[in-house]
């Protein structure tokens, strides 16, 4: 009994492998190996797509996109979220249940509802095509997610904390910067990281926010499907990339994962 | 935590009020506008009251895409919830796995969803795709471009690889706070595993499955990309999930109106929907 339930999860993440192998596997293939034959590994083996990526700046480009909405939006979103979530876990104020809540409610909403308005929203102020318009549109759903995790992590450090700072003389700025943010390092490495993930996994809105200088990797990946045929291993090559920077920064909060999906309430 | 009445809060407040406002509340007023006028494509717009509203309410199209809305989110809750909680049961709580295994379960979490989408699409293809060939190769009639129920079937296995781990992870964070002192007065009064699991494990899973609930329900309710590009919505209408048919009448046919009542009720609903749980949730929090 116990060794049989040993397989479980071993099954499930082999049933997770399978098509991230595919994937990886078809971007080393030729077209013609794609659509001819049906090999589980690569017989030519070609480096063709990812040489194609990284010289054509139309697709190099779509990650300096992505990267550059996703960065500032995930400095943006963390550093309004700080002082709101330190209000919302500190002191009670007038309306502060009915804000968290309406706060939620914009996680709730749909991108679909939103992609129409925003479009005409963001080509109204000027700022329609550029790395900003995605930024501030993915804060929609950001900052509600920030302000909740860093809301769960402030309300586990005591409040004897702040009290005892005032009592050394610290004065509010200074205690906050000095004490308060080193105290919730992990919450916002957790913040930050979930502002990145959702921000580097949504496309509806990214994509019709953007033409041609922000457009994401991932709009870029869905015109070529389009367009010029069906590259498959192209495409395959492209889908690669785009899972290497979560790898990455998955490894780094790996022990708080799971306390930032319970929005820092474990 | 006693907190301090302080209406000073505010100011803290303030930044993320603006900014949240000005994504939320001026975008909602324009759909707000477009669901109470009529227009003719000149830019002249009339008062048109609840008549969109009437419209969406008794199409029959609006019907099927939420019917098949409600199929899709209920049946992906009914897999991903049982399945995550036995994946973090059967877990590994300590050792050299632990890590491993928490970074390759997050790893779909963070693959962006059209890359999801065409995975998807090219693992699944009857003549390219390793699914789609095996399940041939063994005798099924398998084809996801051609038969609604393949369709399905794919779509809803694509959302439980996608997100299970979530489940998994908040389940686990629930099952390793349990202290070892629960399951040695467990073991001392003789208690079966299923004892073990439905008095200590599953009361301590109760705050964080609610969590999981909640997003899931959220999130696969307002899910467009990964099943766009799977399937494009087909065949014929089959998996045109709420928000397909949504952008389709929105930024596809441009008929600002109904999209814009049909935005309203979509987004209604969530939001009723979430007011339950989010309740819920509270209540538990209270106790």
């Amino acid at each position: 009994m116990r060794n049989l339930s040993r397989f479980v999860p071993a099954l499930y993440i082999l049933f997770l492998l399978l098509p991230i192998y595919w994937l990886v596997n078809m971007s080393f293939k030729t077209t013609n190996e794609i659509l001819g034959d049906f090999t589980l590994w690569p017989r030519e083996f070609t480096l063709e797509n990812y040489i194609t990526i990284f010289t054509d700046p139309t697709w190099y480009m779509g990650y300096v996109n992505s990267l550059a909405y996703v960065s500032i939006n995930t400095v943006l979103s963390v550093a309004v979220a700080l002082p709101a979530a330190y209000a919302f876990s500190r002191y009670r104020f007038l309306g502060d249940k009915h804000l968290f809540f309406w706060l939620l409610t914009n996680r709730m909403a749909p991108a679909a509802v939103f992609a129409l308005p925003f479009f005409q929203l963001y080509s109204a102020v000027g700022l329609f095509d550029t790395y900003w318009a995605v930024a501030l549109a993915h804060t929609l759903f950001n900052i509600p997610l920030a302000v909740w995790i860093l809301e769960g992590f402030m309300s586990g450090v005591p409040k004897e904390l702040d009290e005892t700072a005032y009592v050394d003389g610290y004065s509010f700025p200074r205690f906050f910067i000095k004490i308060f943010i080193p105290t919730i390092a992990a919450g916002i490495g957790v913040a930050a990281f979930f502002c990145f993930m959702f921000s580097w996994v949504e496309l509806l809105l990214a994509k019709t926010l953007t033409a041609v200088d922000a457009k994401p990797i991932a709009a870029t990946m869905t015109r070529t499907a389009s367009t010029s045929g069906y590259d498959l291993g192209l495409l395959a090559a492209a889908g690669t990339l785009t899972i290497i920077p979560g790898a990455i920064v998955i490894y780094f909060v790996r022990n708080y994962i799971a306390r930032g999906f319970a929005l820092g309430r474990v | 935590m006693n907190k301090i009445e302080n209406q000073k809060a505010w100011f803290f407040v303030l930044p993320v009020l603006a900014l949240v406002a000005f994504n939320a509340i001026i975008p909602l007023m324009t759909v707000v506008n477009y669901s109470v006028q009529e227009t003719f494509g000149d830019n002249t717009f009339f008062w048109a009251g609840v008549m969109w509203f009437e419209q969406v309410l008794t199409s029959e199209r609006f019907h099927a895409s939420l019917g098949r809305q409600m199929i899709f989110t209920f049946s992906i809750l009914a897999i991903e919830i049982p399945l995550g909680v036995l994946i973090a049961l059967t877990m590994p709580r300590k050792g050299p796995w632990v890590p491993v295994c928490l970074v390759l379960m997050a790893l779909p979490l963070l693959i962006p969803w059209n890359v999801v989408g065409a995975m998807w699409n090219i693992f699944a293809l009857p003549d390219i795709g390793l699914l789609g060939r095996t399940l041939n190769a063994i005798g099924f009639d398998y084809n996801f471009t051609r038969q609604p129920g393949d369709a399905w079937f794919t779509m809803i296995l694509m959302d439980v690889w996608h997100w299970t781990s979530l489940v998994v992870l908040l389940a686990y964070a629930g099952l390793v706070s349990i202290p070892d002192a629960y399951y040695q007065a467990a073991k001392i009064d003789g208690a079966k595993p299923l004892a073990i699991f439905r008095y200590i494990q599953l009361p301590k899973m109760k705050r964080v499955l609610t969590i999981a609930i909640l997003l899931r329900f959220m999130d696969s309710f307002m899910i467009y990309t990964e099943p766009f590009v799977l399937t494009g919505g087909g065949p014929g209408n089959s998996t045109t999930l709420l928000s397909i048919d949504l952008v389709k009448i929105a930024l596809g046919q441009f008929d600002l109106g109904p999209a814009a009542a049909m935005s309203l009720i979509y987004f209604l609903i969530i939001l009723a929907m979430s007011w339950v749980f989010y309740t819920v949730m509270m209540r538990n929090e209270a106790n």
